[in-house]
């Protein structure tokens, strides 16, 4: 797993809300034993048409696509199925972040785990980030803090903090997958079936 | 202190409590696994040269990208493609190599996950049960704590039979009172979803209860802790009692003689106790329940069947609903019906494919309309042959496939068509989800047949006088809507 300190990156908007997991890869493209080459169908029924153009309307095909490394979505980010290929979809496509105001449980579990960073923000800053596509964030993991830029109409500069559970911040500053903790702890889980099968 | 069901079953699987820096290091009693989300995870282990920690607290199936075509005579089966036959293949050898018990096209038990293993008693109450599968809050009907998990996660219980959680929030839905005539726990779980919102379970696990939870038997319970996620929560409950007991009675894997009276004592202490607290309460009128139908891309865009659809609330909903192309201020009843598919670990039991069949005695399919009916496992497929419920089905017009998921995810070559407009038993109306460009609307098994018969989306209590609206007015008002 590839560490995640500092981002700096402008924003990708989809504004649509409940974007589930079906969007994000959808189910065709699951019949892979492998983690690999899912980059190319990352929203591919928005990206592309039944033809397998490239749709111009969509902004996953536009140039900041290419740039950006977050992704600011509608509320209730990756809900639906527990396809890890989605996270991996994302990641191969480009994006180290994504952010909404609310972030489907089992989805925000499995990007943590490969270094996917997902953070939900408050309402008002949600708002602002789906109105400026395209700002330029700073991301600091170990201070928890997004660096919101200046902008027109007199908004300055400011920081918000985001919530990130302490053991996945690890993972993400180090670089590294949560089974080699889980694989350490063999001793306390064997002590454990053993309580249970005496009771 | 009271404690809720949830806290039980939390507490009886801590192998490490959580603390600030660490979640809790929490059992896992049941892993069960599937073609889709597993070759990864076995692939990880490789790569890091680990075994499967419990293989006897494994159990695989496969279901997503089985074909549900019958093999031919030389008992070749007909995949959607070479990669989907290599993923069923990659299943059988990591099963194997790991002594892993698979249901593979021999086994007399295979079936869509969720269906088969409570069928074998492998879900008993007082469990935790994981699966990389959404749906495995299915479980919960049981007083089991059973969610979904990434295929990572496949890999941790694959090597530790343990779980890195932090403990969720908990959420009670009370729903008292008794559910109308013609009103199953599809609706049920439908209404409550459009009630309380896609999202309201997130970070929650939903205890189902109150008296119309009470009165549902087994296969209804499994069919509303299967949509807990479609609210958001990871895993749903219904306290154990004496219906989730009778149905156990017996089954393959459970005790049996005086263990299982013993175990069944366990499981009704179980319940949450009276006094337990949750962090949110909703309370639900069953009375206010009618057939319920989805009209847009989420399962809590919802509207009871003879009621006119709402106006879009924002511009998620005026997209999601020109994508369905459904007009608001007017009911769905009417709308031209391509195909209707029954199945799905929501509804695809017996029970379920009973009340689809009990629509179809003696009407026929409509002209025009594709009707899949596809078992949720083999037990259930052969207990509907006994009855002769594949003739009937066959006979109306619809096609009896083998067990598998089939339509619902449109993964294995059974799929609806772009544009298409689907009646669909299963759980999830998201855009593409059953066929790029289908358009899904959920409903109940009852409902489901109702349509199949008029051609159109049809109030299932009122089948006989939809079928002469249909026979009056072939030409339904929502057609000219459509591409
Ligand atoms: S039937 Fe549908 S929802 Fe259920 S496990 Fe299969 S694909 Fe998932």
């Amino acid at each position: 797993m590839k560490p995640l300190r500092t981002l700096d990156s402008c924003s990708l908007v989809i504004a649509q809300d409940n974007i589930d997991t079906d969007q994000i890869i959808p189910a065709r493209f699951l019949t892979t034993t492998s983690r690999e080459g899912l980059g190319e169908a990352a929203f591919a029924d928005w990206r592309f048409d039944d033809q397998g153009e490239s749709r111009a309307d969509s902004p996953l095909n536009g140039p900041a696509a290419k740039d950006c490394e977050i992704l600011v979505a509608g509320e209730n980010f990756g809900c639906g199925s527990s396809r890890e290929h989605a996270v991996w979809a994302l990641m191969q496509f480009g994006f180290r972040v994504v952010i909404s105001s609310r972030i489907a449980d089992i989805f925000r579990a499995n990007a943590l785990k490969n270094g996917l960073l997902a953070i939900e923000v408050d309402r008002d800053t949600h708002r602002w980030l789906l109105a400026h596509p395209a700002a330029r964030l700073t991301i600091d993991v170990a201070l928890g803090r997004l660096d919101l830029p200046a902008a027109g109409g007199g908004d300055e500069a400011r920081s918000v903090s985001f919530e990130l559970d302490p053991f996945a911040r690890i993972c993400l500053l180090e670089g590294v997958d949560s089974l080699g903790y889980l694989l350490a702890q063999a001793d306390d889980i064997a002590k454990f079936e053993q309580t249970r099968e005496a009771a | 202190m009271s404690q809720t069901l949830f806290d039980k079953l939390w507490n009886a699987h801590v192998v490490q409590p959580e603390t600030a820096d660490a979640p809790a290091l929490l059992y896992v009693d049941l892993h069960l696994i599937h073609e889709v989300t597993s070759p990864q995870a076995f692939a990880e282990l490789a790569a890091r040269g680990l075994k499967v920690r419990c293989p006897e607290r494994t159990v695989a199936t496969m279901d997503h990208s089985t074909p549900t075509w019958a093999a031919d005579l030389q008992g070749q089966r007909r995949y959607a493609s070479e990669q989907a036959w290599e993923q069923v293949r990659t299943l059988m050898e990591n099963c194997d190599r790991h002594d892993i018990t698979l249901h593979d096209w021999d086994s007399p038990n295979r079936g869509v996950v969720h269906v088969m293993a409570p069928e074998l008693g492998l879900t008993r109450p007082g469990m935790t049960i994981v699966c990389g599968d959404s749906h495995t809050s299915t479980h919960g009907a049981f007083g089991a704590l059973a969610f979904g998990i990434g295929t990572s996660e496949v890999g941790h219980v694959l090597a530790t039979q343990c779980l890195l959680q932090r403990k969720p929030k908990t959420m009670r839905i009370r729903i008292e009172g008794e559910l109308g005539p013609g009103v199953t726990a599809k609706d049920l779980v439908l209404h409550v979803i459009g009630k309380v919102g896609v999202d309201a379970g997130t970070g929650h696990v939903i205890e189902f209860a109150g008296s119309t939870i009470r009165a549902l038997s087994m296969e209804g319970r499994m069919t509303v802790c299967n949509m807990a996620i479609e609210a958001g929560a990871r895993a749903g409950l219904i306290a154990p009692d004496q219906t989730t007991v009778d149905w156990l009675r017996g089954r393959a894997h459970c005790p049996q003689g005086e263990d299982f009276e013993r175990a069944a004592g366990h499981w009704l202490s179980l319940a949450s106790d009276a006094d337990a607290q949750f962090d949110r309460d909703v309370l639900v009128d069953a009375e206010q329940i009618a057939p319920s139908i989805t009209y847009g891309t989420h399962p809590g865009m919802v509207v009871a069947i003879d009621q006119a659809v709402p106006y879009p609330a924002d511009t998620t909903a005026a997209r999601a609903m020109d994508y369905m192309q459904v007009e608001p201020g007017k009911s769905l009843l009417g709308r031209k019906v391509d195909v209707v598919f029954v199945g799905s670990c929501t509804n695809a039991r017996l029970g379920d494919l009973r009340a689809a069949a009990e629509i179809l005695r003696d009407r026929r399919v409509a002209d025009g309309v594709r009707m899949l009916v596809v078992p949720g496992s083999e037990q259930v497929r052969k207990a509907a042959e006994a009855e002769g419920l594949d003739q009937l089905f066959t006979e109306a017009g619809a096609e009896w496939r083998e067990p598998g998921c089939s339509m619902c995810i449109a993964m294995n070559g059974d799929r609806v068509g772009p544009g298409q407009t689907v009646v669909s038993t299963s759980n999830r109306n998201f855009e593409g989800r059953q066929g790029p460009g289908s358009r899904t609307f959920l409903a109940s098994p009852a409902t489901a047949a109702a349509c199949a018969v008029v051609g159109s989306i049809a109030d299932p209590r009122r089948l006989d006088a939809e079928a002469e609206v249909h026979i009056h007015f072939p030409s339904p008002r929502n057609m000219e809507a459509r591409p």
